[in-house]
């Protein structure tokens, strides 16, 4: 007997099941449905509420018309605190003109010594204020992760009210999740010693989020 | 790990006189409880949401074998290799397996709290490869001579930011600093190649997601996210009850769990893992291992203990319970400590190895009353209590106690008769001041306080009275 068939066995003794029923009509019918739970009131207008919120979790927010004033927000972003002005962006921002606006970004994954990354974004969610990665080859994740500033572009049009929802365009667009979702609310943290809050604890000091629309 | 649960009192009594530690436990009333009640209050209908998770966890454990399969097909249906393990020396083993045959050196390791119950640090060090905690809390544990955690959520709540300064001074020859902020890119600063550098990824899992095959975790340094994105293998180590059926149902869970346990309305990361990485991916690990522990659990399952396995690992039962508060979580002697610990170690290793735990408590039931999913927890450790009495677990002086008391309470006019002598005896020994300064065979209770004389007459010859 493998330690699967016993564990299994010992579950279904304790469900007082002799063996596992040949009918899972009943579970699968449930992750079919796959149900929404319990929401807080949504009594707030999502862009409104995303940007409280993301400014509530440390993360700077900014609105610009267009993909194509990005650049320019990102410089003064960058001088304005005293920031690198180069590091790397996701492939799909090669095209913006980022050498124009006094940058120097390259289109490649960030390694351990990037200071600056910066990416776009599946989907940003209201309720929590949070920017939701999904894995792929055009969306590495060490971008959002290892540089000490993380700039996101958020396209308002993606903001979702909620987490369930943010499940349903993925379902709906994708049909399963890819590898990696990464839900990210705010720059790192700690709070181990003393319980004293502390920001970039092993990923970004500071994320910076540039909504578009 | 060790079981020190039998020497609960006596660690307890230290721990007390211990000015750090009480500094630490200090904090958390003014911190983790103060922020879990705003968050609370500022979410609205807690108490629905409660027992909305509560439904969902009650929903998986129900059909728990079927939703295990269902989430063992999809994982390998995407790639990933799902490994069963009854005990602790096989999980282990599992998991030395998966690094020796894939050359692995080092580990990074992401907060786990079954990886501390298995004792997987010490199988990996004993087969000659280094384990590297990335979890602040636990790497300053590491590096101080692999000392336990004492808290499930907060592993260095005992220790004052003047320990940590030393330890680093100590430990990495660097100039001493207090500030939390310069500790805290210390060891950034120190871990970020071992990071780069290390072939395994080793993190628990929250949650496992039947529908899509996939491990959640929750944490909010960015470890849990370093640790399963750069090296070439990840192994997810996680309890069989930690299914859950769908992304609605996880989103729900999520909802109880960082408001539970720190006052967050959303960990800074929550990470979903589904299967190995693409070949045109840049980031993410190659082969993809889930390795799903029993360890005791399907007997729980199969007990009067089965609530504890609706359990989320949010550690708002100890940050609320007056004697963790008091004591700290070192006492317990074991992984789990606080209320959650007090069922748990008695389940998992055995009544007689922790007979302090179930009367850790006064059964106050703050604990029941902030639980996620509503786990009656005070209830449990009275049924535990009456296992240890039916077993004779407990010392001859409580069994011969509580055998007199049973006997006379059957009786009810010799039970009388013995309250009205022991009220009027008690009345005497107060004397004027109406304290008893010295109570015999209760010298551990009047110790440290007066117990207060009773009026002379009992309850039931006071009622008789008034109703004249």
């Amino acid at each position: 007997m493998s330690a699967r068939e016993n564990i299994l066995g010992r579950v279904r003794n304790a469900l007082n099941r002799k063996a596992s029923p040949a009918d899972t009509a009943h579970i699968d019918a449930h992750i079919a449905a796959h149900p929404v739970g319990m929401q807080p009131p949504r009594d707030w207008e999502p862009e409104l509420r995303f940007r409280a919120r993301a400014e509530a979790l440390a993360s700077t927010v900014e609105k610009v018309s267009s993909l194509q004033a990005v650049p320019d927000a990102v410089a003064r972003y960058l001088v304005v605190n005293k920031l690198p002005t180069s590091g790397v962006c996701w492939p799909g921002l090669r095209h913006l003109d980022w050498i124009g606006a006094g940058l120097g970004m390259e289109d490649r994954p960030a390694r351990g010594a990037d200071l600056v990354g910066i990416t776009g974004c599946y989907c940003a969610v209201a309720e929590t204020g949070t920017l939701v990665f999904l894995s792929g080859p055009d969306t590495p994740a060490a971008t959002s992760l290892l540089p000490e500033t993380h700039i996101a572009i958020v396209d308002t049009a993606r903001i979702v009210p909620f987490m369930e929802d943010a499940w349903a365009l993925v379902r709906a667009e994708r049909g399963r999740p890819p590898r990696a979702v990464n839900f990210v609310s705010g720059p790192s943290r700690t709070a181990d010693i003393e319980q004293t809050v502390t920001m970039g604890a092993h990923g970004p000091y500071r994320v910076h989020i540039i909504l578009v629309g | 790990m060790h079981i020190r649960s039998n020497e609960f009192k006596a660690r307890a009594a230290a721990n007390l006189g211990d000015a750090k530690l009480q500094k630490g436990l200090g904090l958390i009333k003014v911190k983790a409880v103060v922020n879990r009640a705003n968050a609370v209050a500022e979410f609205g209908d807690f108490e629905t949401l409660r027992e909305a998770g509560k439904q969902i966890r009650n929903r998986a454990l129900a059909d728990l074998d079927l939703y295990l399969e269902r989430f063992e097909r999809e994982a390998v249906a995407r790639g990933a290799v799902v490994h069963w393990a009854e005990n602790a020396a096989e999980a282990c083993r599992i998991v030395v397996n998966i690094a020796r045959e894939n050359g692995v050196k080092t580990v990074a390791k992401s907060k786990s709290m079954v990886s501390e119950e298995i004792g997987l640090n010490e199988a990996l060090i004993e087969a000659g490869i280094e384990p590297i905690e990335t979890d602040l809390g636990e790497y300053i544990l590491q590096i101080n001579d692999a000392e336990p955690p004492s808290h499930i959520v907060m592993p260095v709540i005992h220790k004052t930011a003047e320990d940590v300064a030393d330890l680093f001074h100590e430990k990495h020859g660097t100039p001493r600093k207090t500030d939390p902020a310069a500790l805290t890119r210390e060891a950034r600063e120190i871990l970020r190649p071992k990071f780069l550098s290390a072939d395994m990824g080793v993190s628990g899992a929250n949650f496992l997601i039947a529908e899509t095959g996939s491990t959640l975790i929750v944490t909010n340094e960015g470890n849990g996210r370093l640790c399963t994105t750069l090296p070439r293998l990840h192994v997810a180590i996680t309890g069989i009850e930690k299914v859950v059926p769908t992304l609605e149902d996880v989103s729900t869970l999520l909802r109880l769990l960082p408001r539970s346990a720190t006052g967050q309305a959303i960990t800074n990361y929550v990470s979903l893992h589904t299967g190995p990485k693409h070949i045109d991916e840049s980031d993410g690990p190659q082969q993809f291992h889930i390795v799903l522990v029993d360890n005791g659990r399907t007997k729980l399952l199969a007990g009067e203990m089965r609530e504890m396995l609706r359990c989320i690992r949010c550690g708002a039962c100890m940050n609320h319970c007056p004697v963790y508060q008091a004591v700290g979580g070192h006492a317990w002697g074991w992984v789990y400590p606080g209320p959650m610990g007090n069922i748990l170690t008695p389940s998992y290793v055995g009544l007689e190895k922790t007979v302090p735990l179930p009367n850790a408590t006064t059964l106050c039931n703050q604990c029941g009353s902030v639980c996620p999913v509503k786990i009656p927890l005070p209830d449990l450790m009275r049924k535990l209590r009456e296992e240890q009495m039916a077993r004779g677990l407990k010392s001859w002086p409580e069994r011969l106690g509580l055998a007199l008391w049973g006997w006379a309470a059957q009786r009810p006019a010799l039970y009388a008769l013995g309250t009205r002598i022991a009220a009027r005896v008690m009345k005497g020994l107060g004397g004027a001041e109406k304290l008893i300064h010295r109570l015999p065979l209760a010298a551990g209770w009047t110790d440290g306080r007066d117990f207060p004389a009773p009026a002379g007459k009992t309850f039931r010859e006071l009622y008789r009275e008034k109703r004249k």
